[in-house]
């Protein structure tokens, strides 16, 4: 393929899109693996408590079992500091879900049939795993993510607010909600001596590498953690999950290659998920809509064992200039699964409860919820008084009015009826930080005139392995068809996960520098390869710190028309349209599945996805995908996709911002305001079900006998 | 048992088979076929979708005993499924096989195991072309039963409207794509189709 076009921003196809669409891409437990044993956990069956014994004995009774696993007989583990990794030992039990034992087999249904065969007993203890505004456990943890503040605070909220002339008081909930990659969890382990091979389904082979040598005690050049392909993650394989640790474990002691993927009805407990949320906002504006005081403060819970911190507030801190400001945090812990990583942690419910509040006070003033916002546009961002090194959400809101026709919308609200129909249209802002993580790369020029690039990199179905060969062969000055690009093993030069919406920009970045290196030797050798090719490595860590300091954050405004039906309390969504502004797109075509996958991520969000806590068992009722809602064809309409060219040289040498998140962030609370625009009523607590919305809905019908 | 039956038009067999095994497992562990994806393994997702006598079916809820002597067409044997099929064959057994066509239909190699990309340089079906060249494929797990059941569709309705192929394709999820891009792919390929005939 050869090709005059810049490299950079081409629609280039997907360079795995053979193997996968013949069946031959090779995911976590598709190896052929010769003497293969097959692993099923057993998942404790108490919220909370000890185990008191493990009788293995009918299980064991089948010659085709080759060991069952509890805390009693695995191995032991040296620590880490995610507790959830300390797979079967301790007889202790954090919370439903958890896993107890493991039976291990020849065959995967007699390792099924054992695992239902082997009888743990309890001693169960009460157990507490439902989350409060008040709960009596609520405390200030030291941070809500890596060096974020949980608290911030500037000018005097209480005063302004107390004095404003409009004033908006609103609690906004978010459920849990479960990631639900198509590919479970799953890993083949291999052990050769002290030598550890694992084919495992994560976000990051260098990261899952790292926490297994330090489990097994193991320097990390033993382990060997491969994920050429991912079946997806959305945050859930960020880090190393237990399926993994258990494989390697169970293959440890029966000393054979096990393979484990986790059945679906598992993976509600152990994977992680986003926590639930309440978001209690307050605005004080005057009557034009200029905020003048804004409080966000989140209440969210963590696990016995430990969780990430749902950052939901901070995004207050970055949208819009309000000279009175409180953002705060508070978490308790509960006995329930750990939560972590879902697609746009922090940003993606903090965002529903802001622009909801923000349409709440466009009505309340009688301003246009766009001009609202734009009115509200700060010029440095606010919590940090930092420059942002590009910003253009209100050329994004301009560029929407325009594409979805929002100037023909008739503000009035529940004034659109199609028979018993009601239609409205609903804005909201996107908003998505930009990151980028130390990682490593290798070019390699061949005598042959190839070129081969080694990154750690995960391709989780982003489409990092094609562009980062656009990349490179840019940065090389060479045609894509001279270019080979291999990523997916920890033996790769090391690098940071696939998550964050980081991955383009931070194993691009030594990619590119690289690969710019390389291209400039090989100049100064007149272009004469030595006979051993050329190597160069490069490593981005310095070029981290010497960035100059600004406020980086990609942002966009989706648009959403919604139908609700009158009768049946049905919405379904009629259009959707996503403007964003995210620096350089670097390929178009796969760019676009993105966002778009985003934005329909976020319409299950809002209509249909939520898992609920058990009170009296202590686990989420929906652990599978009969129950858990996530949005198939028939769902989803016609989403439009636009953005805006964003020349930002404060980035990266590409000019690229993340665009793996925020499709999904403003989604909601787009839905949630068209909603309201067609029926009158607020939701504020996701997800919009027929049965939240039928009791208004009647309500209205009653008192307006039309 | 022992399990007799077809597999990409070449006849298989397993030993020692429990009746209530899935086909799901006996294709991807006893046949070394793994392109058939467990995401559910009840009948939820459509990641595992295969054709059985032409029908397609979730082979999570299919068990060994049930597919006795009959044919099974699975991704790895589209390409050459969706080529016989062009040059006037059926394929699916339910209408008989000629010997040539049987002896031209071979997608896997002799040993049973199909091999890595290349092993066997296969022309892609035009549904296949068309998911790689709309960009519907991202993390590529649901793929395998999109495109069998996409297939499908297109085999019985060579035109379909765009509510045709919502309905065909609503049992398969997909969690990347939001499904444009997969629309678009079916599209493309009756497009393609239509133009070629
Ligand atoms: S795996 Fe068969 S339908 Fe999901
Ligand atoms: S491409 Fe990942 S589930 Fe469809």
């Amino acid at each position: 393929m050869t090709t005059t076009r810049p490299l950079l921003g081409s629609p280039m196809t997907r360079l795995e899109g053979r193997e996968k669409v013949t069946g031959t891409a090779r995911y976590a437990v598709d190896y052929p693996v010769d003497r293969v044993a097959y692993a099923w956990p057993v998942p404790a069956a108490v919220a909370r408590g000890e185990i008191t014994a493990v009788d293995a004995t009918a299980a064991l009774a089948d010659p085709a079992v080759l060991a069952v696993l509890s805390y009693e007989n695995a191995p032991r583990l040296h620590d880490t500091d995610d507790r959830t990794l300390a797979v079967l030992q301790s007889p202790h039990i954090a919370h439903r879900g958890q896993f107890a034992a493991l039976a291990v087999a020849t065959s995967l249904e007699a390792a099924r049939g054992a695992a239902a065969a082997i009888r743990v007993a309890y001693a169960p203890e009460p157990h507490d795993v439902i989350l409060t505004r008040d709960h009596p456990g609520l405390y200030k943890p030291d941070e809500v993510d890596e060096g974020m503040p949980t608290d911030r605070e500037h000018g005097d909220f209480d005063t302004v607010y107390a004095r404003a002339q409009v004033r908006l008081d609103a609690v906004y909930e978010t459920p849990p909600l479960h990631n639900h990659p198509l590919e479970p969890h799953a890993a083949t382990a291999m052990w050769d001596g002290d030598d550890l091979t694992v084919y495992d389904s994560n976000q990051g082979a260098t990261a899952v590498q790292h926490v297994l040598a330090e489990l097994f005690g193991l320097a990390t050049g033993k382990i060997h953690v491969i994920n050429e392909h991912v079946g997806g993650g959305f945050g859930s394989k960020g880090t190393a999950r237990p399926h993994v640790v258990l494989a390697a474990m169970a293959a440890r002691v029966v000393r054979r290659p096990v393979k484990l993927a986790l059945p679906r009805n598992q993976l509600a407990a152990v994977t992680g998920h986003r926590s639930p949320t309440i978001q209690r906002i307050r605005i004080g504006a005057d009557t034009e809509g200029h905020v003048q005081a804004l409080a966000h403060e989140v209440t969210t819970q963590i696990s016995a064992l430990d969780g990430f911190v749902e950052p939901a507030a901070v995004v207050s801190r970055v949208m819009y200039a309000a000279p009175n400001s409180r953002t705060t945090h508070r978490v308790t812990r509960l006995d329930v699964p750990t939560p972590s990583w879902m697609r746009a942690p922090g940003e993606c419910p903090g965002m529903f409860a802001l622009e909801s509040a923000m349409d709440e006070l466009a009505i309340a003033c009688g301003v246009d919820p766009i001009e609202l916002r734009v009115r509200n546009e700060p010029t440095v961002e606010p919590d940090s008084g930092l420059p942002f090194s590009s910003r253009h959400l209100v050329e994004c809101l301009r560029e929407g009015t325009r594409r979805f026709g929002w100037h023909d919308r008739d503000p009035r609200i529940a004034g659109k009826h199609e028979g018993r129909l009601l239609i409205g249209s609903g804005v909201a802002a996107s908003t998505y930080p930009v990151y980028v993580m130390a990682s490593h790369a290798e070019a390699h020029a061949g005598p042959d005139g190839s070129y081969e690039v080694h990154v750690s990199a995960s391709d989780i179905g982003t489409g990092a392995r094609t562009v980062l060969t656009q990349i490179a062969a840019d940065a090389l000055g060479v045609p894509l068809d001279r270019v080979r690009v291999r990523v997916g093993s920890s033996d790769l030069p090391p690098a940071s996960v696939a998550g964050a919406s980081s991955g383009t920009a931070s194993w691009g970045w030594p990619v590119h520098k690289a690969c710019t290196e390389l291209r400039q030797r090989l100049e100064a050798l007149g272009h004469s390869v030595p006979e051993q090719g050329l190597t160069v490595a490069a490593d981005i860590a310095e070029d981290l710190d010497d960035r100059e300091d600004y406020a980086r954050h990609a942002f966009g405004a989706q648009f959403a028309e919604v139908q609700v039906d009158t009768v049946t309390g049905e919405t379904r969504v009629r259009r959707l349209l996503g403007v964003f502004a995210a620096g350089r797109i670097l390929n178009p075509r796969t760019a676009r599945s993105q966002f778009i996958g985003g934005m329909t991520m976020g319409l299950g969000m809002a209509l249909l996805e939520g898992s609920t806590m058990d009170p009296a068992f202590g686990d989420y009722a929906e652990r599978d995908l009969a129950s858990y809602h996530v949005p198939a064809c028939a769902d989803v309409p016609e989403i439009d996709v636009h953005w805006i060219e964003e020349e930002d040289p404060q980035l990266n040498p590409m000019g690229s911002k993340g665009i793996g998140e925020i499709g999904i962030v403003g989604t909601a609370a787009a839905i949630a305001n068209a909603v309201h625009h067609a029926t009158g009523v607020r939701i504020r607590a996701l997800p919009i079900h027929p049965a939240v919305l039928m009791p208004p809905l009647a309500g209205a019908r009653q008192a307006s006998p039309s | 048992m022992r399990l007799t039956f077809t597999v990409n038009g070449r006849q298989q067999e397993a030993d020692d088979v429990w009746e209530g095994e899935s086909l799901l497992y006996v294709l991807r562990e006893r046949m070394g076929l793994p392109g058939s994806k467990n995401a559910c393994e009840q009948g939820e997702c459509g990641s595992c979708t295969v054709r059985l006598d032409g029908v397609p079916v979730c082979a999570c809820l299919v068990a060994a005993g049930q597919v006795q002597d009959r044919e099974v067409v699975t991704v790895e044997g589209l390409a050459d499924y969706a080529r016989q099929r062009a040059e006037g064959g059926c394929g699916t057994g339910a209408c008989g096989t000629s010997l040539d066509d049987a002896k031209r239909w071979q997608s896997k190699p002799a040993d049973g195991r199909t091999g890595e990309a290349g092993a066997f340089p296969q022309q892609l079906s035009a549904i296949q072309r068309a998911f790689i060249d709309a960009g519907a494929v991202q993390c590529g797990f649901c793929t395998p039963g999109l495109l069998v059941a996409a297939d499908e569709l297109l085999e019985r309705n060579a035109s379909p409207s765009d509510e045709d192929i919502r309905e065909a394709l609503s049992g398969n999820l997909c969690r990347c794509t939001g499904y444009e891009k997969i629309l678009d792919a079916v599209r493309l390929a009756a497009a393609r189709t239509e133009e070629a005939v």
